[in-house]
């Protein structure tokens, strides 16, 4: 039984306060999706979870068993069991993937020995992923569908305690999407996996049962409910969760206009 | 220029023609004099830190046979169809496997020997182009020569290791490869040393008839204290077709100059480098892709990399003359810089005389991408191996074009170890 925790969160980007105290919990076993408009910080939280540079952590804690994650480096809270499924996966030449995967699990201390050629191809055959892209460069001319795989792909070779699903379900046409949530979805009963999944739409919500749903905005989780929240929020949008303050949100800038994209990027 | 005189020269062996040659080379040598960084192919090198008083040829006529230190360079290729080692510049073995073309003509040996080597030698490679190339002349005790007739195929790579183990030797290899019409063979070239300091001037002469395929790597891995000027001339012909393929390692200075002419319609030429510097290795490359005939293409891609205070200089041309009509030309150079006190310079140039042409050139310099380091360690691989899996994934686009797969894993190996693996 593991429990992510986060409390109090802040976060800057550019000395812009993105992150405006988040509080939220996920346990293992139990899919918690975060759901918000452009500019409420969805994509923020997953990164500063993770410790991407760039981002000045202002105050609040994350804790993985009790682990205070934000001291320490990506790949040490990766190695505590924390993954990230990235919105847009990086292309990374000349690095096939199970190269990056064997290496992930040899600097793990628990000594346990995996054989990584096989377990990525079963991971490989459960979602619908050519083997052939397995022998390719990370991510390299692989389409949208064919990356998001490739990160379930990697989540089920890696078996994390608690997985971040950043927008899993952009570029995703509808069997893709199905493939990708069933295997999360088994990974939360075969492994008990905990989700974290971060989204603008329900889409995903639809084929990912969540236990429970969030509502970020301008930095803060302003609701917390059942999956019947999700219906609420596709019925009558964001709108309603206007918070106190009653600021506008950031306009999106004319070099920024898809909908989907990270504004901060 | 007290270690390099026409005395010296005279002693060394070599047939009669090559005497004659050695004082005429030694008295251009005297005229042009040393280069120094203010000449424009000599920016950003270190030339004039070059002492060659503190080196002198080496006269005494060493053992014969394959020194046991240069075995492991030869091995590593794998298969082969023939061998050339020379040592501190003189041929000093010779094989040829009875499969790889004896009876067809193939011919290995030492330049000196063949009948017309006074046409050979220096026929791709002026013995005017520079000070450097004017020392070889003066001063190569002999040079490896690969010559495939026409028509003839040789399968198995023919491997040419030239070991330097002079301590405080001037050395001057020599490498000529000759093809035939329609011939097609793979020569490796590997540059070796034990940590001896020395200077060596390897010029390099390949020479590809008509419809040939010449499929050519160098490795040069020297230690830490040798300074190498390098020169590699290279003729292609009428639609034949060059592969080259240069790794450079090591040293304390190194310089390979690349010419690659394009000298017959239709003739086709494949240029990469792999270098890796780090200490306080200078690696420096010029290139030159001289188009001269109608319909030709040249395709360069340099990768480079720097580590420690480790500097790497790129500088190339695309030459199309006014009668290379047709002709297409791409040159790429990119470099990661891996430390602060690294660093690298990128200089690509174009001179193209006639309108009908398709060129593009790129140059970058800068550190391991942040986001795909962010990207592995986010699934969980450290960082220190991060950055190595991404500076191998950066070279395996000229890895794996390598003649030799076990060549090119066991440089794969060699990248890794010095990038903090355990080897």
């Amino acid at each position: 039984m593991s429990r992510l925790v986060v409390s109090g969160l802040r976060a800057a980007v550019g000395g812009q306060e993105i992150l405006r105290g988040v509080d939220l919990e996920v346990d293992s076993g139990q899919v918690h999706a975060v759901m918000g408009p452009n500019g409420s910080g969805k994509s923020t939280l997953a990164h500063v979870i993770m410790g991407r540079p760039g981002y000045d952590v202002l105050g609040g804690s994350v804790t993985l068993d009790e682990d205070e994650l934000l001291a320490l480096p990506t790949w040490k809270r990766a190695q505590a069991g924390l993954f990230l499924a990235l919105q847009y996966p990086t292309e990374v030449p000349g690095v096939p993937l199970e190269d990056a995967l064997a290496e992930a699990l040899r600097a793990r201390d628990d000594g346990e020995a995996v054989d990584v050629h096989r377990r990525l191809a079963d991971e490989a055959a459960r979602v619908g992923l050519d083997a052939r892209f397995l022998a390719r460069p990370l991510n390299v001319d692989f389409s949208g569908g064919e990356k998001k795989r490739n990160e379930t792909v990697q989540l089920g070779v890696l078996r994390p305690k608690i997985a971040l699903l950043d927008e899993l379900d952009s570029g995703l046409d509808i069997d893709a999407l199905r493939a990708v949530s069933r295997r999360v979805e088994q990974e939360t009963k075969e492994t008990n996996l905990g989700v974290l999944v971060i989204t603008h739409y329900s889409r995903i919500l639809r084929e990912l049962q969540p236990d429970k749903v969030s509502v970020l905005r301008k930095g803060r989780i302003v609701a917390t409910g059942g999956p019947d929240l999700a219906d609420e929020l596709e019925r009558t949008g964001y709108a309603g969760y206007e918070d106190d303050e009653g600021e506008t949100p950031p306009a999106p800038s004319a070099a920024n206009a898809d909908p989907f994209a990270d504004p901060l990027l | 220029m007290s270690t390099l005189t026409p005395d010296l020269a005279a002693r060394l062996p070599g047939p009669e023609w090559m005497q004659a040659r050695r004082a005429a080379a030694v008295e251009r040598f005297d005229d042009v004099g040393m280069p120094t960084e203010a000449e424009e192919i000599w920016r950003y090198s270190r030339i004039s830190e070059l002492d060659l008083d503190a080196f002198a040829p080496v006269l005494d006529d060493q053992d014969r046979g394959v020194p046991p230190d240069a075995v492991p360079a030869i091995e590593t290729v794998g298969e082969r169809s023939g061998l050339v080692v020379t040592r501190n510049g003189r041929v000093a073995h010779v094989e040829l496997a009875p499969t790889a073309g004896a009876g067809a003509g193939v011919e290995i040996g030492d330049v000196f020997d063949a009948d017309d080597g006074d046409g050979l030698l220096g026929s791709v490679a002026p013995s005017s182009t520079d000070a450097f190339t004017e020392l070889s002349t003066a001063f190569a005790p002999g040079g490896a020569l690969v010559r495939v007739p026409a028509g003839v195929i040789v399968r198995d790579p023919i491997v040419v290791v030239h070991w330097v183990d002079a301590d405080g030797g001037a050395v001057f290899p020599r490498t000529v490869v000759v093809l035939g019409e329609d011939a097609e063979a793979t020569v490796i070239e590997r540059y070796q040393s034990p940590d001896v300091a020395a200077f060596v001037d390897p010029v390099i002469e390949l020479d590809v008839a008509d419809a040939g395929r010449l499929h050519y790597a160098s490795v040069q891995d020297f230690g830490p204290r040798v300074w190498q000027t390098g020169y590699q001339a290279t003729r292609v012909g009428r639609d034949a077709h060059l592969t080259s393929i240069a790794v450079a390692l090591g040293g304390d200075y190194a310089r390979l100059r690349t010419d690659a002419r394009l000298q017959g319609q239709g003739a086709t030429s494949q240029l990469m480098a792999l270098y890796f510097g780090s200490d306080s290795t200078m690696l420096d490359f010029r290139t030159l892709q001289d188009h001269a005939a109608p319909q030709t293409t040249s395709d360069l891609l340099f990768k480079g990399a720097v580590a420690d205070t480790a500097k790497g200089v790129y500088s190339g041309l695309i030459r199309v003359r006014k009668e290379a009509r047709g002709t297409s030309a791409f040159q790429t150079n990119r470099n990661l810089v891996l430390s602060e006190g690294a660093g690298a310079e990128s200089v690509p140039n174009l001179e193209i005389e006639t309108n009908d042409v398709r060129c593009s050139h790129a140059s970058a310099v800068g550190p391991i991408d942040d986001e795909q380091r962010y990207y592995l360690e986010s699934r969980g691989v450290p960082p220190e191996v991060a950055e190595r899996l991404i500076v191998l994934g950066f070279f395996s686009q000229v890895l794996e074009r390598l003649p030799s797969s076990a060549l090119a894993g066991r440089l794969r190996e060699r990248m890794a170890t010095r990038l903090g693996a355990e080897a």
